[in-house]
């Protein structure tokens, strides 16, 4: 592992979180941009680990951890809203769940 | 010997009346109004009794204001000048009350009335046992607020909410100049106490002096409706005959005469300012006359006869007759609060009824009315030994010495001053009734007090030697004997009282042949000399329409309102502008926050990254 430079995973993550980005701004389906929160997420942890390893230091991997259990009862609760929405309405279109709107 | 109680059972008169009066009965409110006064008027007696009044005897409280060097104290003094003041107002003031009762007997409002005639009393307690100018001045805007409050007593008329205003709007110009001579003394002497800046006069300089001179004649010319401040006396018979008296003959007004004498070394040292004052005294005094004599309001006569004789008390202060000029300041209580609490007698006989065109053959009807009305005319007149003889007789003298021509003119205004009174007596109670009403008498509660001070008319001048009494408290002045001129103004005197005899009298039809004769003349002097006219002219209406246009619709609708109006405006534009950011819509939420983010980065870029 010590051949791959850092800047590799540190490229990887940026490119995970961009396309977490774009799924989230793109997609319809709501169950996809929930999945592209989740990338994005990941691509948080892992540039996380990354600093980690690079100036060795335990803080990096403690957030890591911080953020799945954030992530594990994000999907709880998001999972069970969007259970929920596709009980009252026909679709998981997202734009048309907008009765916050006006 | 506990001063501050003379002020203070008054005001705790007005506060009971003030605060529970509407609940008690009649009785009760004359029982705290009168009792106040006269436990008031009782404690003057004991305090005067047990001082020595060679020496000014003094009071402090507590220190009011302490800033540095500066300190003003609340203080009480009394001194022979306070003690003539004291019991002229005390006296007075009680005999007035007592007349009250009867006069307001039907009136609405009567816990009201006494109320404020108690906080009157206060004030003007205040103003003459101050031992300092701010004191001083505490009394002086507190007897203007009494005035404003009594002259509008009748707050259902408009004219006397007018004159109401009127007195107190022209009582800021004077008082105006009094601040100004206040600041001006505490500027130059470095306090207001009365000893200290009197015993530092002598060694200022003249033209400072002359300043603070003709500021407080600027004041005093306010509060004693002098030239060309006068104007609103005359309306100020709007309120109850009583306040008339009180205030607006006997005590509020006399408040100007009173501190110009107060001050006298101060002005003794500011010849200029004491030419002014005499001056002005002297016109004003010729002026009102001129203008009492066309009058054919019982008030107004008497009203324009009070501004006449505050011109005499001005002139006895101008030639440095300070004691003659107290001594007609008394004698004139007397005599003046007499004339109008017998007119307010006749008035309250007629049901109302002012004009003396109206009224006549009145003397066998309300006899004791004419009879003691009689004596203050007689007063007034300057008849010996009648009590205006003496104080009137004492201020030409002293103009005389001064001045010849002051003493000429006063005395020609001496024979008007009989010549109106007496036209108006004979206007009232001689010839035929003309009025329709059945006149009656007023009842003892009125009689007894105008009885009092129709003694006092005839004998105040001769019982009450006030020069000789203040003698040790203002300079010593040679006061030449001069019989001459005594018969002169006695004989100007009594020239008027014959005129008035012939025209009202003995041929009434010569009064209007003479006013045929003299229109012209006749329609000024009836009309005031236009002189409310020319002030509303110059410098009402221009300051009416300047705030209605300049100040109102431009700076207080267009600037004022608009920038709060602008402001409220302004943010419910931005806030509509917001208001489209919130769509509800999540992905147009997730591009702002996007692009939020990318602005953030981008500037911590610019800025050189985080350290």
């Amino acid at each position: 592992m010590g051949s791959v430079p850092i800047s590799w995973f540190l490229t990887l993550s940026a490119v995970l979180f961009v396309i977490g980005v774009a799924g989230f701004l793109f997609r319809r389906n709501i169950i996809t941009v929930f999945m592209s929160i989740e990338l994005m997420l990941n691509a948080v942890n892992l540039s996380f680990v990354t600093f980690a390893y690079q100036f060795k230091k335990v803080d990096g991997h403690l957030l890591a951890l911080f953020v799945m259990v954030v992530a594990a009862a994000e999907a709880a609760v998001g999972l069970a809203i969007i259970l929920t929405v596709f009980k009252r309405r026909p679709s998981l279109d997202i734009d048309e769940v907008n009765s916050m709107k006006n | 010997m506990q001063l501050w109680l003379i002020p203070i059972l008054p005001l705790a008169g007005f506060l009971i009346n003030g605060l529970f009066g509407r609940r008690f009965s009649k009785g009760v409110v004359n029982a705290i109004a009168i009792g106040s006064v006269a436990l008031s008027f009782a404690w003057v007696l004991k305090t005067l009794l047990g001082l020595d009044l060679g020496q000014p005897y003094t009071e402090r409280y507590f220190t009011w204001i302490q800033s540095g060097a500066f300190s003003v104290n609340c203080e009480f003094t009394v001194d022979k000048l306070t003690a003539v003041m004291l019991l002229i107002v005390t006296g007075v003031g009680s005999l007035i009350h007592v007349y009250s009762v009867g006069y307001m007997a039907h009136e609405g409002g009567y816990y009201r009335f006494f109320a404020y005639m108690n906080l009157f009393m206060f004030f003007m307690l205040t103003l003459v046992l101050a031992a300092n100018y701010l004191v001083l001045f505490v009394g002086w805007e507190g007897v203007g607020l009494c005035s404003y409050l009594l002259i509008g007593f009748y707050f259902d008329k408009k004219t006397a909410t007018d004159a109401g205003n009127k007195a107190f709007i022209v009582n800021r110009i004077g008082d105006f100049g009094f601040s100004l001579a206040v600041f001006y003394i505490v500027k130059n002497f470095g306090s207001l106490d009365f000893k200290t800046v009197f015993a530092q006069a002598a060694g200022k300089p003249e033209a400072m002096l002359t300043i603070i001179g003709l500021l407080l004649m600027v004041g005093a010319c306010g509060k004693s409706a002098q030239l060309p401040l006068y104007v609103w006396l005359p309306d100020a018979m709007a309120g109850p005959t009583p306040v008339s008296a009180l205030i607006h003959a006997a005590t509020m007004v006399t408040a100007g005469v009173y501190m110009t004498a107060r001050s006298w070394p101060i002005l003794i040292h500011a010849p200029a300012a004491m030419d002014t004052i005499a001056v002005i005294g002297i016109a004003t005094a010729f002026f009102a006359a001129t203008i009492g004599l066309a009058q054919n309001d019982i008030k107004k006569v008497f009203a324009y006869s009070t501004v006449s004789q505050l011109g005499y008390m001005f002139v006895g202060v101008g030639c440095g007759a300070f004691s003659a000029g107290i001594y007609h300041l008394m004698t004139h209580a007397f005599f003046k609060a007499l004339l109008f609490l017998g007119s307010g007698s006749v008035i309250h006989a007629l049901s109302g009824e002012q004009d003396m065109r109206n009224m006549g053959g009145l003397r066998k009807k309300v006899p004791w009315t004419f009879l003691t009305m009689m004596c203050a005319a007689v007063a007034i007149a300057g008849i010996p030994p009648f009590a205006g003889f003496f104080s009137k007789d004492a201020i030409l003298l002293a103009a005389y010495a001064r001045s010849p021509w002051i003493y000429w003119v006063g005395t020609i205004t001496a024979g008007m001053t009989a010549f109106y009174v007496f036209r108006a007596m004979f206007l009232t109670f001689f010839g035929e009734y003309r009025g329709h009403g059945h006149p009656h008498e007023s009842s003892p509660v009125m009689l007894v007090p105008l009885a009092v001070l129709a003694l006092l008319s005839i004998g105040g001048g001769l019982l009450f030697p006030i020069p000789t009494f203040l003698a040790s408290v203002f300079p010593h002045r040679e006061a030449p004997e001069n019989s001459m001129l005594m018969a002169i103004s006695t004989l100007a005197g009594l020239t008027g009282i014959a005129i008035a005899w012939l025209m009202y009298v003995a041929k009434p039809a010569m009064a209007d042949s003479f006013v045929g004769g003299v229109k012209g003349l006749y329609t000024l002097v009836y009309n005031k000399y236009f002189v409310d006219e020319i002030y509303d002219a110059t410098v009402v209406k221009p300051i009416v329409n300047g705030s209605r246009e300049v100040l109102w619709k431009g700076v207080d609708a267009g600037i004022v309102d608009g920038a709060a109006n602008g402001v409220g405006a302004g943010a419910q534009d931005i806030g509509g502008l917001l208001r489209l950011l919130q769509s509800g819509d999540i992905r147009s939420y997730a591009t702002w926050v996007l692009l939020g983010s990318v602005v953030v980065i981008v500037a911590i870029e610019i800025s050189g990254g985080i350290r």
